[in-house]
């Protein structure tokens, strides 16, 4: 592998509360190359909020601090705002969980495209259309001219979470984050999904971290797999091995899911030792 | 128990109608539990709907607890079958405390014995003495699914429609839910239809399952030939493919 896109040492990102301060991050340490990472966890595992730190997206009042969080030689932690709206849409980017509130409903999702493409590439009006349209096609969707001038509530699912692929990777940034992009959709709309993303990481070597809570999706699509609870990352592994994963919590959560291969009488639920959080 | 031939629910609206549910025919028989899994817009829910009433739907015949459900259901009728409904964050009253939300089915039927009844009913989907005074939003995601079911079980009914009552939860917690249906249905002997997108879910917990799609049933298969493998249509194979995860070889 080659020199890492993105390395991470010791992030926490804590938000300060009335009742004491909250660590939804804590001492995560990774690195990312041009591959694709899986970070799998349940609700408030923090792995949303790793992947928003990453682009300087918590708000006031929380706090991100590290160590290093550099990508391509560039420390995040010094970075302006300034400098996160050059990077941010221009060279990494994130797409969301659900194009229902994602997208700008007022807007036909043509337009909301071109506007990437005009704020950060320089170009010409006519030029920002017609690499929305190739965007589209790339994508995948069928009739790009048309859809072009549809508005996001005239769109499927599949359609819409297209269309926010479409839009965060029409500036050609090689470092993307998908928080659960398949999550919304159904399984055989989710593997086509999968399956564009996968084209792009390997066709423009682009970085793609993979937030997701299924397990499945994650073990057959992803090349690492990063687990994280209560904030911390407990365990990393290959995502082939994610079956034969060492940590108590990564083992029962495998457990924990009902399977097509094995008929279990009773599914194993989840033992939390507050041990894991030391 | 319950059995189905012919239905069909078609929705009307300004001039358009849509095709929801296009002539399925099942039976479910006692003390089984019959799944029933589509992706978005196969009818699967519709289904569930029509066979409760709450949907106006034709057919050539519509049998609840053994008998032909009337378009119009009678209270005793309403009392047979209760519905568990995806989101528990949408599914209870958030002014309600879970004691007025499992007062009120018995209120409603005028039963006897409040006071034992929501006792017992919380102890038995596994809440404690304390859950019963806190409003919905000072629970987990699993307790409130917990409320949910035992609304839904606090009438004795003997069919209970679980409409994707896992998906909105994390899988630990799916874990508990289902664990929790598997033992309440022995010991309340249900009779229940699954509804999920989930092929795993229902593989888990039932015994025949109907594969929905655009309205129309594909097959009725069993969960040993689900898992197995040994389907007939094409749609199966797919979905069963699509269930166990992305493939990069196939294009």
């Amino acid at each position: 592998m080659s020199e890492p896109l993105l390395v991470v040492e010791d992030l926490n990102v804590t938000f300060p509360g009335r009742t004491g301060v909250t660590r939804a991050v804590r001492n995560a340490s990774f690195t990312l190359g041009r591959e694709r990472l899986g970070i799998v966890g349940e609700s408030g595992s923090g792995k949303s909020t790793t992947g928003r730190a990453l682009l300087g997206l918590i708000p006031r009042p929380g706090i991100v601090t590290a160590k290093t969080m550099s990508y391509a030689g560039e420390n995040l932690l010094a970075c302006s705002e300034r400098d996160w709206q050059r990077l941010r849409g221009r060279r990494m980017s994130m797409v969301m969980q659900d194009p229902k509130y994602s997208l700008n409903p007022v807007k036909t999702v043509g337009k909301q495209i071109a506007e990437t493409c005009l704020l950060h590439l320089r170009i010409g009006r006519k030029e920002a259309e017609q690499r929305t349209i190739a965007m589209l096609e790339a994508v995948r969707i069928r009739d790009p001219e048309f859809v072009y001038h549809m508005y996001p509530h005239q769109l499927s699912g599949g359609m819409g979470q297209r269309v926010m692929i479409a839009m965060m990777l029409v500036a050609e940034p090689d470092f993307l984050i998908a928080d659960e992009p398949t999550s919304a959709l159904d399984v055989t709309v989710q593997n086509e999904v999968l399956r564009i993303l996968d084209d792009l990481v390997s066709e423009r070597g682009m970085g793609l971290i993979f937030i997701s809570h299924n397990l499945t999706v994650v073990s057959s699509f992803c090349d690492r797999v990063l687990i994280m609870y209560g904030g911390r990352i407990v365990e990393e592994c290959a995502a082939r091995d994610l079956q034969n994963a060492h940590h108590p919590y990564t083992r029962a959560l495998v457990a924990a899911a009902p399977s097509l291969d094995v008929q279990r009488t009773e599914l194993a639920t989840v033992i939390r030792d507050p041990e894991w959080l030391r | 128990m319950i059995a189905v031939e012919d239905l069909t629910v078609t929705f009307r609206s300004g001039g358009r109608s849509v095709h929801a549910v296009q002539g399925i025919s099942f039976e479910v028989a006692d003390g089984e539990t019959f799944g029933i899994v589509g992706e978005s817009g196969s009818g699967k829910s519709t289904v569930l709907r029509a066979i409760a009433g709450l949907v106006p739907s034709t057919s050539k015949v519509l049998e609840v607890n053994g008998r032909p459900a009337a378009r119009r259901r009678s209270r005793a009728e309403r009392r047979l079958l209760q519905f568990v409904f995806q989101d528990p964050y949408a599914s209870l009253h958030p002014r309600q405390t879970v004691d007025d939300i499992l007062r009120e089915p018995l209120q409603i039927h005028r039963v006897g014995g409040v006071d034992e009844k929501v006792q017992a009913a919380i102890a038995d989907v596994g809440l404690l003495p304390i859950h019963r005074f806190r409003y919905p939003h000072q629970l987990s995601g699993g307790q409130r699914q917990r409320v949910a079911i035992a609304r839904a079980l606090i009438l004795n009914p003997p069919i209970l429609l679980l409409d994707e009552p896992t998906s909105a939860l994390d899988v630990s917690i799916q874990a508990e839910i289902l664990n929790l249906l598997a033992k309440l249905r022995q010991s309340y002997s249900l009779t229940s239809i699954l509804v999920s997108h989930d092929l795993a879910v229902v593989a888990h917990l039932c015994n025949r399952i109907a594969i929905m799609q655009l309205g129309k049933l594909v097959e009725i298969i069993s969960a040993a030939d689900l898992r197995a493998g040994t389907v007939t249509a094409d749609y199966t194979r797919d979905l069963i493919a699509a269930s166990r995860g992305f493939t990069r070889a196939s294009a």
